[in-house]
């Protein structure tokens, strides 16, 4: 039967892709960002796998809560993207330092 | 028997198309990838019982930041080629720090399960004679108020952040503008004069 073991590896795996994505395409802002979308979902299954296990919905609502914050990062960096390819042409961000200290 | 299929089907899948979110060449078909694998996610969800959370997975993340993505992906004319130039010289130092990740993970899976730590008292056990969403609703409406609250204030900052950061002031365009025609009166615009007889008016 399935366990919360089989949840808690395939969200393992999907979390070390989101990190290996963020390593891997350090250019590609776009990427980046829907790689931490994977990362913010691994932890979704996550919190819903264990409010499965240990019969407490407070997992579900704190998932919802993950789910409303990758919302709004996402249309922020999407924002934040879309300024800074009006800026520069491009969105080539591994060497962005134009906002020197 | 079935669940254990669907398991592996749905767990399958939502691993193999998040390796070709990170992989593809495309970012347009990095996002389908994406798409799929918010689709596979929502299966597994929906096998442990969470079936709200699951069609939020849906609604949400399907019908609302894949689309974003999407949208954004398509509209700026971006040279994807030369992103990728950097993939190869990453890929070493990026699979080190997934192989460590994934080793800490299984660790402390495996601590997990040796059962360590003894889990607090339950704050909000399931009933069984009630559905999911109206268990979810009763808990979010009461307990957890404040904090719904202060998610849909997340969202409403995320919202206006986006417009002010992307509103652009064009100019050059003639534009209705509804507060100054509505500060308008009649003394603003109007004059009364007495000119003698034989006399203009100077307008």
């Amino acid at each position: 039967m399935i366990s919360v073991g089989h949840y808690l590896a395939v969200s393992a795996v999907l979390f070390t892709l989101g990190v290996l994505g963020i390593f891997i395409n350090r250019k590609n802002i776009i990427v980046i960002l829907m790689a931490i979308e994977l990362i913010l979902l691994a932890v979704n299954i996550n919190l819903v796998a264990f409010s499965a296990a240990l019969n407490d919905l407070v997992g579900q609502v704190f998932s919802m809560f993950v789910l409303t914050v990758a919302a709004g990062e996402a249309a922020i960096g999407l924002a934040i993207l879309v300024i800074y390819f009006r800026g520069r042409g491009t969105i080539a961000v591994d060497d962005a330092n134009r906002m020197k200290g | 028997m079935i669940q254990l299929i669907a398991f592996y089907l749905f767990a399958t899948i939502v691993i193999a198309s998040a390796a070709m979110v990170i992989f593809a060449r495309n970012p347009v078909h990095s996002v389908m990838w994406l798409i799929l694998a918010f689709f596979n996610a929502a299966g597994l969800m929906l096998l442990a019982g969470a079936e709200f959370i699951a069609m939020l997975l849906v609604i949400v993340y399907v019908g609302a930041v894949a689309v974003l993505f999407l949208f954004v992906v398509m509209m700026l004319n971006i040279d994807f080629a030369e992103l990728r130039a950097g993939f190869v010289r990453y890929l070493p130092l990026g699979a080190l720090v997934a192989i460590i990740l994934a080793a800490e993970l299984i660790f402390a899976v495996g601590a997990w399960n040796a059962g360590g730590v003894d889990l607090a008292v339950r704050a909000a056990p399931v009933v069984t004679d009630k559905s999911n969403i109206e268990q979810l609703g009763e808990l979010l409406y009461t307990k957890y108020i404040f904090l719904f609250e202060a998610a849909g204030i997340v969202l409403l900052v995320a919202m206006i952040g986006a417009i002010v950061l992307t509103h652009r002031e064009r100019g050059g365009v003639r534009v209705q503008n509804v507060s100054a025609q509505t500060r308008r009166r009649p003394g603003d615009a109007t004059r009364l004069v007495d000119p003698g007889s034989g006399q203009g008016v100077e307008l």
